[in-house]
This record gives structure tokens, C-alpha cells and sequence, in this order.
């Protein structure tokens, strides 16, 4: 068991023929990932590593009955290519590229609510498996398979906790990055409730980071849903207010969305909340009692 | 991006959203002959920069007397004003907008942004104008008005009734609901079109002749939707942003500089945050936030020597790396060429993890430069922390 996506996902990547998406599509393959098409209007026929090419979405699922989408297309172009993926019928949509308009955004999310659709990001890592898939950019090397479910609104920053998780080794089941856009897909609640059911995970790391209040939401979800232990670190509590820390959703606005907060609502909940990111690893060892 | 209130204000005209009639100016001269053609009883003379609170700092004058405003203008421009939102340092300003009084009848608050939760825009309105938001909102928020407009169909009649009566206008005048339920159509067309992340008015007033009008006006944009805008772009003021912030955004990197003494180079926001963090966790300050990046390269770390060491606050740099897709070696020799180019004159402490990372350890530590490596987060922020001393 994991989440989300396992070893039967069969993925195609949209954007493929570009240098990230070429890249990125050879390296998910070379993982184990069922990478079975990839996608760029106008170069059908072609092959990426032996992955075949279409001109759209619909042809792909239709070829080769892909659930799952991972997606490098240029910001300006990207809202066009998740609505494309969720109209060919593909149920998971992975999208990686940042700078998406955030208006641009909500006129997606909107677009997909109320449909049976899943959007991961923008602007994020995407998901691993461990040992199954890898459907994103995150460097596989680092991961063990385990017992521990990550999930995650920053990049480099999920891989530093991966790493350490590897290297006690508690190891991970699937580790989900939920990207740094103020307006994404899925959110800390819609993610925790598949950890708290995934019998493989053990315990749930949370990262978080100042801008907004999904940490705040994911608080109140997890004192009165979540019985395994959860171990939360959030970044910027030297961030100043009013300035954008690289993720446009990373900004403190209003006086609201600091991390003193979101630690005392985690604190509240009965999260463990690590003030030192080289603590993460140890403290989820000692949530686990070993 | 934010834009300054003049600029704000022509884009509200355009949109169809009621402002004084009023220019941008730049000279006492301008102001002489911009009183002459406005005539009016009452000019309004507003000092032009990014922060609020400009009229507590003596940044805006109101007078009868049309020849005085070319003293109020010589006075304004080239003055340092210092408000709550600029910081002890102030901002110059460079520029004014002069326009006509108008007889206020009633002050409101209005705004429109995304709500992160849902993902809808929404308004926000309340009956206590040219307060700061923030305080109603936290003593007395009943006064706060939020509708949430579908992003599906937009703007519609029954969202501007919803706001135009939970604030009470049928008793306060009438003859607005119509004008303003309109304006608000035209602020949301506005907020849409233009990618904004913000737009805000405060005071949003009725007029004693029962008009609404725009009295101020704050406009920010999202700054991945500034491609779509040639014209916002050329909105952008470079007075207003710190030297050194342009040169990174030139570099492609992302650079926010803050008041401590240690800085710092990271690949990724998150990260770069986690290790500002950390830095102040073993006792000093961060000097700045900079992220270059997943791939960071030979370049982009020179880029980041340059804007780091040009802060003469910078006491230390700490180079923090998780080399994922990105190998650690490559990056070593990134530093190591970076640091022949640019001179080092602080103490060095490098990072590195993952890919490679101990093949690029042992490349940084037989470069000869004078440099510390390190493996562990922790360990690496206490050193830096232990070689610049700690902040006072």
C-alpha cells in the first residue's frame, strides 16, 4: 500500500519534448515508473527515450490508457494543459511548473472542482513512492522505503527531511509535494487523511512555510482526525512581513500567516513541532518510540 | 509588484471606477500649471511611494490657496518620509499626485483579493473607512463584509446588492447603490484582467453631491501574470526597490535582504527560509534570503558572491546545498571558480548534501581556499555562527 500513486500508475508527461520535460520523463523511467506516453501538440510520432509522442492528451489516454499526468508545460501555456489532462479523463494531474498566474489558477481550480479529478501543485516536487514511482523531480537516491508519509509545501527543503528519515533509517512510504503557489490543487487536508489511512505509514511528517493557513486548517484536521503521530516543521520564522520568500505563496500578509502562529496551532493539535530542521528526522524517531 | 497611488488611480479610470480628476507631478513648475488647468476649491497634494501611512509623515497637504502648491511640491519632492510601513530609513520621494478635493460625505472600505482557502476572489468591504483593515478586522469584526465571487461566472448583480446592503448604503444614500454595485463590476473586471494580487481603496467615499469616488488607491500585481501586461510593466518604479534586489532579479535569482550579519546562499525557497531560521537558532541574524535555484551553476553562484558581499553588513556567508538533480561536485566547482572571480574576504562555511556530496567535499577542501565544509545543517550554522561572532 501507499498513496496516490503505486507501481501500476501509468503516467504521461506533458511537455516532454522540452529540456525539463525530456530530462525529467528519462529519469522517472529509469526509477520504475510506467512513464507510457508524453505529450506535445504537433510532434506525434516522435520518441522521447523510447516514450512515445502525441499531439494531444486524448490520443495518449487513449493509446495508452495513462490515469496519471505529469506536467512541464511553460507558465503561460500551463493552465490550457491541466485543463486538457482533466478533460482527456486523466484522474492525477502532477503539475511542476512554476510561475503559473495565480488568476490563471483560480479559474482551474475552479474549473475542476466538483469533478473526479486530483491537481498536485503547481510549482511543486511532485509525489514518490518509494521503490514504486516517481512522478516528479525529486532526486530518487534519497528515499528508503518505510514507514514515515511526507508531505510538503517546499522543494529542497522535503528533500533535507527525506534524507534525514534515509539516513536513520525510518525510510518513507510516499512523500507528496504540494507545492508554494498561494492558489494549488491539494492541501495539507486533503493529503493527511490518506497517510492516516495508508496501513504502511507509520507517522506523517508536515513542512510547512509562512503565507496563508493551510498549516492552521491542517491543525484543526489533525486533532480530530489523525491518530498517528505527526511531526511539523515551518519555515520562516526569521521571514520579515509583506516580502515574497521565493514561493509566491510564501509571504506574510496583514499581520496573518506567520510561523509563530501556525507552530502554536500545530502545538495545539499535538504535533511535535521541531524549531531546528536537523531535528525533524530525530524527533519522528522518537514519535515512533525507537 | 506595487505600482504608486497615481498610477493605481488611472488604472481605476480606465476600468470605469471613479477617482478625482488629478497628475502626476515633478516639479513645483508642473504643479503651478497642473492648479491653473484642475481649478478647483480645494487641492490635494500627495507624496508618491510604496507605503502607507503617508499623511501622518506630512506626505500629503490640503489647501484653498492655488499659489501654495508650488511650495507644498518644492517641499514634498526629494523629502525623506518615514512612515509605520517604510522602515527607520524612509523613502524618498520623487514624484506627487496633485488633484482636486472633494466634499466627503461618508468614508468606506473596500478591497478585492484571492482567498487562498476557496481560491475565489473575494471582496472585502467594511463601513469603517480609512481605518487600517487590519485593526477592524481584529477588534471589531463584525464590520468586516466578505463575499466571495465565482470565478465561473464572475462578477454578478446579486454579489454587488449583497455588499452594497450588508453595508448599509439604502439608508446612508440611495441614489449610490446603483454607481457603486457598477463600480465594483468594474474593480473585479480590473482584478481579473490585469492579474492583480490586490487592489485596495482607503477611503472609498460618498461624496456630499452623492457620487462614489476613488479618495486613494493601492494596487499590487502578481508578479507570473506581469508577462500578459506590457503597460504594467512599464509601471514599475526602481526607486522603490532595494539596489541590490535588482541586481539579483537581473541574475535570476531570488533575493530578500534583511538587517543581520550572516549571509546566505541556498538552492530553494523552503530551504533558504529553513536555513535563515537556523542561523538564528544558533544565535545570530540572517543577512538576507537568496535562492538560486534547483540548478545552481558556476554563474549563478558568482552572482550570488557579488550581491552577498556587496551588503556591508555581511560579516560571514553560508553556502547551504542539497544537490538533488543537481550533483554536488558540479556545484564545488562552481564555488571554487566563483570564489577565484570574486574576492572573499569574510569567513566561508559550505554545505553541501546529497548527490555526489562527498566527492564535492573533498574537491572544496583541496581547493586551498580558505573555506570550512561541513555535512550537517546544524553543524555548518553553528560554524559560520562561531566565525562571525555572535550578533550583539
Amino acid at each position: 500500500m501507499s498513496i496516490l500513486v503505486n507501481k501500476n500508475t501509468r503516467v504521461v508527461v506533458q511537455g516532454i519534448t522540452g529540456k525539463e520535460g525530456s530530462f525529467h520523463a528519462t529519469q522517472c523511467k529509469a526509477y520504475g515508473t510506467k512513464v507510457v506516453a508524453g505529450v506535445t501538440p504537433g510532434k506525434a510520432g516522435q520518441e522521447v527515450e523510447g516514450i512515445p509522442v502525441f499531439n494531444t492528451v486524448r490520443d495518449a489516454v487513449k493509446k495508452e490508457q495513462c490515469d496519471t499526468s505529469l506536467i512541464f508545460v511553460p507558465p503561460p501555456f500551463c493552465a490550457d494543459a491541466i485543463l486538457e489532462a482533466a478533460d482527456a479523463g486523466v484522474k492525477l494531474i502532477i503539475c511542476i511548473t512554476e510561475g503559473i498566474p495565480v488568476n490563471d489558477m483560480v479559474r482551474v481550480k475552479r474549473a475542476l472542482s466538483g469533478r473526479d479529478v486530483r491537481l498536485i501543485g503547481p510549482n511543486c516536487p511532485g509525489v514518490i513512492t518509494v521503490d514504486e514511482a516517481k512522478i516528479g523531480i525529486m532526486p530518487g537516491f534519497i528515499h528508503k522505503k518505510g514507514v514515515v508519509g511526507v508531505v510538503s509545501r517546499s522543494g529542497t527543503l522535503t528533500y533535507e527531511a527525506v534524507h534525514q528519515l534515509s539516513t536513520l533509517g525510518l525510510g518513507e512510504t510516499t512523500c507528496v509535494g504540494i507545492g508554494g503557489d498561494p492558489v494549488n490543487g491539494t492541501g495539507f487536508v486533503d493529503v493527511l487523511p490518506l497517510f492516516e489511512k495508508d496501513p504502511e505509514t507509520h507517522a506523517i511528517v508536515m513542512i510547512g512555510e509562512i503565507g496563508g493557513d493551510a498549516e492552521e486548517k491542517a491543525a484543526e484536521f489533525i486533532k480530530k482526525h489523525v491518530k498517528k503521530p505527526v511531526v511539523s516543521f515551518i519555515a520562516g520564522i526569521t521571514a520579515p512581513p509583506g516580502r515574497r520568500m521565493g514561493h509566491a505563496g510564501a509571504i506574510i500578509s496583514g499581520g496573518k500567516g506567520t510561523a509563530t502562529e501556525k507552530m502554536k496551532a500545530l502545538e495545539t493539535a499535538g504535533v511535535t513541532v521541531v524549531k531546528n530542521p536537523a531535528e525533524i528526522g530525530n524527533a519522528v524517531k522518537k514519535a515512533l518510540g525507537r | 509588484m506595487n505600482v504608486h497611488e497615481f498610477q493605481a488611480k488611472s488604472l481605476f479610470a480606465q476600468f470605469g471606477v471613479p477617482v478625482p480628476r488629478g497628475k502626476e507631478i515633478t516639479s513645483p513648475e508642473a504643479a503651478t500649471a497642473w492648479a491653473d488647468e484642475l481649478n478647483t476649491p480645494v487641492f490635494v497634494v500627495k507624496a508618491q511611494i510604496h507605503a502607507g501611512g503617508r499623511g501622518k509623515a506630512g506626505g500629503v497637504k490640503i489647501t484653498k490657496d492655488k499659489s501654495a502648491v508650488a511650495g507644498f511640491a518644492k517641499e514634498l519632492i526629494g523629502k525623506t518620509l518615514v512612515t509605520h510601513q517604510t522602515g527607520p530609513k524612509g523613502r524618498t520621494v520623487h514624484r506627487l499626485l496633485m488633484e482636486e478635493g472633494a466634499n466627503i460625505a461618508k468614508e468606506l472600505y473596500l478591497s478585492i483579493l484571492v482567498d487562498r482557502d476557496s481560491g475565489w476572489p473575494i471582496f472585502i468591504a467594511s463601513t469603517e473607512g480609512g481605518m487600517e483593515i487590519e485593526e477592524v478586522a481584529a477588534h471589531t469584526p463584525e464590520k468586516i463584509i466578505k463575499e466571495p465571487i465565482d470565478p465561473a461566472v464572475g462578477f454578478q448583480g446579486y454579489n454587488g446588492r449583497n455588499i452594497a446592503f450588508a453595508l448599509g448604503l439604502q439608508n446612508l444614500e440611495p441614489a449610490v447603490m446603483g454607481p457603486f454595485t457598477k463600480m465594483l463590476g468594474n474593480l473585479y473586471r480590473l482584478f481579473m484582467e490585469k492579474n492583480c494580487a490586490l487592489v485596495e481603496i482607503n477611503p472609498l467615499i460618498i461624496t456630499k453631491e452623492k457620487t462614489v469616488v476613488a479618495l486613494d488607491g493601492k494596487v499590487s500585481f502578481d508578479d507570473n501574470g506581469l508577462f500578459k501586461h506590457e503597460d504594467v510593466q512599464k509601471m514599475r518604479d526602481l526607486n522603490e526597490e532595494e539596489p541590490l534586489e535588482i541586481e539579483a532579479t537581473a541574475n535570476n535569482l531570488n533575493y530578500v535582504k534583511l538587517d543581520g550579519n550572516i549571509g546566505c546562499m541556498v538552492n530553494g525557497a523552503g530551504l533558504a527560509m529553513a536555513t535563515m531560521d537556523v542561523i538564528k537558532l544558533a544565535g545570530s541574524e540572517p543577512a538576507n534570503f537568496l535562492d538560486v535555484g534547483g540548478g545552481a551553476t558556476k554563474e549563478t553562484v558568482a552572482a550570488g558572491f557579488r550581491i552577498l558581499l556587496k551588503d556591508p553588513n555581511v560579516k560571514g556567508i553560508f553556502i547551504n546545498i542539497f544537490g538533488g538533480i543537481v550533483r554536488c561536485e558540479r556545484i564545488a566547482h562552481g564555488v571554487i571558480e566563483a570564489a577565484k572571480e570574486v574576492k572573499i574576504n569574510v569567513p566561508l562555511v559550505v554545505r553541501l548534501q546529497g548527490t555526489n556530496a562527498e566527492e564535492g567535499r573533498k574537491l572544496l577542501a583541496d581547493s586551498g581556499l580558505k573555506l570550512e565544509v561541513a555535512n550537517d545543517l546544524w553543524e555548518a550554522a553553528q560554524k559560520i555562527v562561531r566565525l562571525t561572532g555572535k550578533a550583539a
